[in-house]
């Protein structure tokens, strides 16, 4: 490589911390509001650092106090946990089977890309009929309606990374096993799983992510505790009349640290993911 | 095992995710194109078949026109800087300084932060009497009043295209970078000893190895801001005066808030429409710089 010079080396430095105070600024100021007084946040000029910490907030909406914001934020918190569980749960049930056989079987290759190609199709297209459907059966606003519309988004891509996954895994280990004795089921319980469990491990973080991510669907489907999300009721708190905005930021944290921490732990897994090729972002 | 016996056994092992992706994409997909052609209304009984009246209505309507506007605006200049950031910022992580480990880390946090998050912490950035840009804008000296960013239809566009723009550019950073990583140090060497400048370098040695990963990306944000929703609904739901109004929230409006499912259902056909020649447009593309490539 090349040597760097004096002047390039402060360039370099000089823009790795601009970058960094872009890529950081808002996300500590999302915090910092969430532990500032609320005087701080109303004074001008604004207090950027907070005169005393306040964790108040974080105990108001964690407390399960009936009819208060904590009672909102908790409920949606675990009907979150439980949508985007259960849809992660059945996105990976239907697509390590089909991913394994789109993998293994070159003649049904075309029916992934018609799976595929439906991640295209805006929400919109879906949400009409969708809504009437669930309003028919009487299934509006619930966790399992949320999760199984939101195969409409983690299905398709699920099943594609597992076909990828599957590609890795060269076909003469399992032809191996078989000439061994062992029949199909046992080849991939033994064999060909456990080799495909780093891209399971992938396919449920980002399903997990996504899920956690969704706004649309859920937006359309809840309408009160017993199935809003937290994505929801985060745009509720927003969009109401709150005067304390540090009330607005702390919802945000609480709503941020599981899929952050996710993203700075698990950052292998999902950069090799991300950079696979064809994840949404 | 005959080939008979292996696809047959395929078709059985996808039967789980074929029924899912009936029920939950293909017949509302179809219900929707049957809708559309009809009067129908969110609640209630159904509609009477109208022919194409509810495309004509929405297509000669004048908010398509300039809500379809809205959307390449939005689609368009986000996804073009996102493009450059991502290429500019992949370039300086792929050189050596210090922390450098750190900062390529910190790139999958405005990836991570949730839509909803991201979207309502700008809101509080923007706000005209309370936000941090105000704040910090004035403290430097940059503007003399609080704006209402968000509140006025000059404003408005850019400041909801930064905020996507802030957490979607790591995503091709990430990309980008895993792409450069993968540039063989030897043909670097063999450019440098044949005096090619960095211009040159970039141009004939890093970006063909960049150009495949990088279409992959550009058709992805591209259709995802065409699909534009979160976003706009929490920072600004389509205002003010209708200037931040995407397709997506058209359809919105239209099917939910009016509770016209009949001409909701044509708009978000015409909406699809556009995506799929969008990605058969770019499919075009990329198989072209695959082909290339090789």
């Amino acid at each position: 490589m090349e040597r760097q010079s004096l002047t390039e080396k402060v360039f370099l430095h000089v823009a790795a911390l601009l970058l960094a105070a872009v890529i950081l600024a808002p996300v500590l100021w999302l915090f910092v509001m969430s532990i500032s007084p609320a005087a701080d946040l109303s004074a001008k000029p604004l207090n950027w650092w907070p005169s005393s910490v306040d964790l108040s907030r974080y105990v108001t909406l964690l407390s399960r106090v009936e009819n208060s914001a904590g009672a909102v934020v908790t409920s949606s918190l675990a009907n979150s946990l439980i949508v985007a569980g259960m849809a992660t749960i059945a996105a990976i049930v239907v697509a390590v089977p089909a991913g394994w056989a789109v993998s293994r079987t070159p003649s049904v290759g075309w029916s992934l890309n018609a799976v595929v190609a439906t991640y295209m199709l805006p929400p919109v297209a879906l949400a009409v009929p969708l809504y009437m459907g669930l309003a028919h059966l009487g299934m509006l606003n619930s966790v399992f309606s949320l999760a199984l519309v939101y195969l409409t988004i983690l299905a398709p891509f699920t099943t594609w990374l597992m076909k990828s996954g599957f590609d890795g895994i060269p076909k003469e280990i399992e032809a191996a096993a078989m000439i061994d004795g062992a029949n199909l089921w046992q080849t991939l319980r033994i064999v060909t799983l456990p080799l495909a469990l780093p891209t399971i491990a992938t396919a449920i973080l980002f399903a997990f992510l996504l899920a956690w991510d969704e706004f649309f669907y859920a937006l359309l489907f809840t309408s009160d505790l017993r199935s809003k999300t937290l994505t929801v009721a985060i745009a509720d708190i927003a969009g109401g009349r709150v005067s304390d905005y540090g009330m607005i930021a702390t919802a945000g944290v609480i709503a941020a640290l599981p899929p952050v921490f996710i993203g700075l732990l698990m950052q292998r897994a999902l950069i090799s993911g991300l950079t696979s090729g064809g994840v949404k972002g | 095992m005959s080939s008979t016996w292996l696809t047959t056994r395929a078709w059985l092992l996808m039967l789980p995710l074929l029924a899912v992706m009936v029920g939950v994409i293909g017949w509302p997909l179809a219900e929707t194109v049957r809708l559309s052609f009809t009067d129908a209304k969110l609640v209630g009984t159904g509609g009477d078949y109208v022919g194409f009246a509810n495309y004509t209505k929405m297509l000669s309507g004048s908010a398509f026109q300039k809500t379809l506007y809205a959307t390449l605006w939005f689609a368009l200049a986000s996804v073009a800087i996102e493009m450059v950031v991502g290429v500019l910022t992949a370039l300086l992580l792929n050189q050596q300084f210090y922390g450098r480990t750190v900062l390529r880390a910190l790139m999958i946090l405005p990836w991570a932060l949730p839509t909803v998050v991201n979207a309502t912490l700008w809101r509080l950035i923007y706000n005209p009497e309370y936000g941090a840009a105000n704040a910090a804008l004035t403290q430097i000296g940059l503007i003399d009043t609080y704006r209402s960013w968000l509140g006025e239809p000059d404003s408005a566009m850019w400041a909801i295209i930064l905020a996507d723009v802030w957490k979607n550019f790591p995503l091709v950073t990430l990309i980008a970078l895993a792409a450069l990583q993968a540039v063989p140090r030897d043909t670097i060497a063999a450019s440098l000893v044949d005096g090619a400048g960095p211009l040159r370098r970039f141009r004939y040695v890093t970006l063909p190895h960049l150009a495949g990963p990088l279409m992959v990306a550009l058709v992805l944000r591209t259709i995802e801001a065409f699909k534009v929703f979160d976003i706009i609904w929490i920072m600004t739901r389509g205002g003010p005066a209708n200037t931040t109004r995407t397709l997506s929230i058209l359809v919105y409006q239209e099917g939910f808030s009016f509770q016209r499912a009949g001409s909701g259902a044509s708009l978000a056909l015409i909406v699809t429409l556009i995506v799929s020649l969008l990605a058969l447009a770019y499919g075009g593309l990329l198989r072209k710089t695959a082909g290339s490539m090789d």
